[in-house]
């Protein structure tokens, strides 16, 4: 066993770390791949804001002189059978795979968190009743359940961020709920029942602050899994509907002739929701680590 | 035992019931069914024979009548009619479950092939270069879009062989079936090994740092066996829970690598039945995948307690 040199540990712990750029540097060699994916993410909302200063033409032009292109010259990444130019089209696809993910992990995380702080904080019929509810909506698988919610209310950006958001609401309600019965029975919260504060402002102002840390992580790794499931749903044409650039439905337009005929037009769609997702599920495991040191390997 | 068994038994017909509530009632408070698709896109329709074409098929009637029809029929083992083949939608849906379920099983087979084995090994070698390498792939593989994966696979084969692999007449033999389906068997598999890999790792990790394990090193128990004898059969349990979320999981991978690579099977009949609103269908299909989810799940619940002799169910 060797000697355990204090000062070393102490460091790594970030004993000795000062201000907000110490914090920073600390927590990018604590963290690499966090840093990595944090770094992605960022740059792929960098990207989706400044899309117009960095592309040169329009995402939705068509232009049939520069049919099915190829990558170099005036079109960087090539263009698709219509003429639009490709990177403008993927820079423009970040605002929709952006809005989406982002839109729809809100909803899904702003009704479960309503409901499973209701149901574990209140408990009794509400609570069995709920969790029978979410029982039903998980035994559907999430693609499954999106896409039926999709068909049904029709194409448009709104429909599919709901159609997304429904199906993430049963793991963020589990997460919150359990949370809430261990917060529940907190010292804290007797204190405030014993001076006299309502149960609902309990509830508001002492259990749910305290579940923001995992809901942080949960809704990181959520918005990975809505950009994926988007670009599925897009990618079997019940998705994001024209004129809107998506990820997922570039790779749909007969993608499978391109496969031999152009395949810059199935390889960097793809590489853009996969980079995307990527980086976020890196920042998403970085931040458990970080909120939840118990889960930590 | 008797009376957990019974009772678990309950809740997934409950639950099974909700759900056959829920779809039902989805696919019809937003308007627009067959008969408007028809009668827009081709204007074939004229509004009486809309009427009569909406009679024909119940659409006119109740929605409770509707529900109730439906349920007694499915209770009976009759699926309703298909509206674009006119076939019984149960000749329809049985004829494309042997596919599914040999591409589902070829890629839970690879799934556990790599992800446990390569779990272990990351979690034995935590924080070595190697485990680094074998997260960032387990990552990736939960980053990558299985259609996008598919594609690629599509076109290294046209690249570098010629040919594609795609699923046009069903083979002869059952061995050349399955050399054909493993193509996109991995293209599912691949996202659903990445899961096991990652879940072993930790359930590992969970069991290296218990008392027993310092034990069997103390007594002088090989590495080897030390990892695989006394640590694996421990979090093994844990990941037999994931086998029964893969099921659900699968079910993604499924609907859309089966789109790509043109596999007849009930996925990719689900999301031809979506497109044309043939309720009877959707309807059908999405019970049919409940059910095959609920009872995996059971299953694995009573695996559980059948491995681990610590597990009683009570009540």
């Amino acid at each position: 066993m060797a000697i355990i040199d204090h000062q070393a540990e102490l460091a790594r712990a970030g004993g000795k770390v000062t201000g907000f750029w110490g914090a920073l540097g600390h927590l990018l060699r604590r963290y690499p791949l966090g840093a990595a994916g944090a770094l992605i993410v960022l740059s792929i909302v960098l990207m989706a804001i400044f899309a117009p200063w960095i592309t040169a033409f329009d995402p939705t032009t068509t232009n049939a002189r520069a049919s099915l292109a190829r990558p170099g010259g005036a079109h960087l990444l090539g263009a698709d059978f219509m003429g639009r130019d490709m990177w403008s089209r993927i820079v423009y696809g970040a605002r929709i795979s952006l809005a989406v993910g982002i839109g729809s992990t809100s909803v899904g995380c702003l009704i479960g968190v309503s409901i499973g702080l209701m149901s574990g904080y209140f408990g009794g019929w509400l609570d069995l009743l709920v969790q029978r509810l979410m029982d039903m909506l998980q035994s559907l698988p999430l693609l499954v359940m999106a896409l039926v919610m999709a068909a049904a209310l029709g194409p448009s950006i709104g429909n599919v961020i709901i159609a997304i958001s429904i199906p993430l609401v049963p793991t963020v309600a589990r997460v919150i709920r359990s949370n809430t019965l261990m917060l529940r029975e907190m010292p804290y919260v007797e204190a405030a029942r014993a001076v006299g504060m309502n149960e609902v402002s309990i509830a508001l102002r002492h259990v749910l602050p305290n579940t923001l840390a995992p809901l942080i992580v949960l809704a990181t790794a959520q918005l990975g899994s809505a950009i994926l499931v988007e670009a599925a749903l897009s990618f079997l044409g019940l998705g994001i509907p024209e004129p809107y650039p998506s990820w997922g439905r570039m790779l749909s337009e007969s993608a499978a002739e391109y496969v031999r005929t152009a395949p810059w037009l199935v390889i960097y769609p793809g590489l853009a929701i996969s980079l995307a997702v990527f980086g976020t599920n890196l920042l998403g495991d970085a931040l458990r680590d970080i909120f939840d040191p118990r889960l930590r390997h | 035992m008797g009376t957990y068994l019974i009772r678990r038994l309950l809740l997934m017909i409950l639950t099974l019931f909700g759900i056959s509530v829920i779809i039902f009632v989805l696919l019809r408070v937003v308007p627009g069914n067959i008969a408007d698709i028809l009668f827009d896109s081709a204007g074939m329709v004229s509004p009486a024979e809309k009427q009569k074409l909406e009679a024909e098929l119940g659409l006119d009637k109740p929605i409770v009548i509707q529900y109730v029809t439906w349920i007694g029929g499915l209770a009976r083992g009759d699926f309703g009619y298909t509206y674009v083949s006119e076939r019984p939608a149960l000749e329809e849906i049985l004829p494309r479950v042997p596919v599914t379920a040999k591409l589902a099983g070829l890629a839970l087979f690879f799934a556990i092939l790599f992800g446990v084995p390569l779990g272990v090994m990351s979690a034995v070698r935590q924080n070595t270069v190697l485990d680094y390498v074998l997260r960032v792939i387990s990552l990736s593989g939960l980053s990558l879009p299985s259609f996008w994966l598919g594609l690629l696979i599509l076109m290294a084969f046209v690249h570098y062989l010629g040919w594609i692999p795609i699923y046009t007449n069903k083979p002869d033999r059952l061995w050349d079936e399955l050399v054909l389906l493993s193509i996109p068997a991995a293209a599912v598999g691949f996202r659903a090994s990445a899961l096991i890999m990652r879940l072993t790792r930790s359930s590992m990790l969970e069991v290296l740092r218990q008392d027993y394990i310092r034990t069997a090193r103390a007594k002088g128990a090989s590495q080897t066996a030390v990892n695989y004898n006394h640590a694996l059969r421990n979090a093994v349990l844990p990941i037999i829970t994931i086998i029964g979320i893969e099921a659900a999981f699968l079910v993604g991978g499924l609907i859309v690598t089966e789109t790509v690579f043109n596999i007849p099977g009930v996925a990719r009949f689900l999301v031809e039945a979506i497109r044309w609103r043939d309720y009877p269908v959707v309807q059908s299909l999405v019970m049919f995948i409940a059910v095959v989810v609920v009872t995996v799940n059971f299953l694995v619940d009573m695996a559980y307690a059948a491995l681990d002799p610590r597990i009683k169910y009570e009540d």
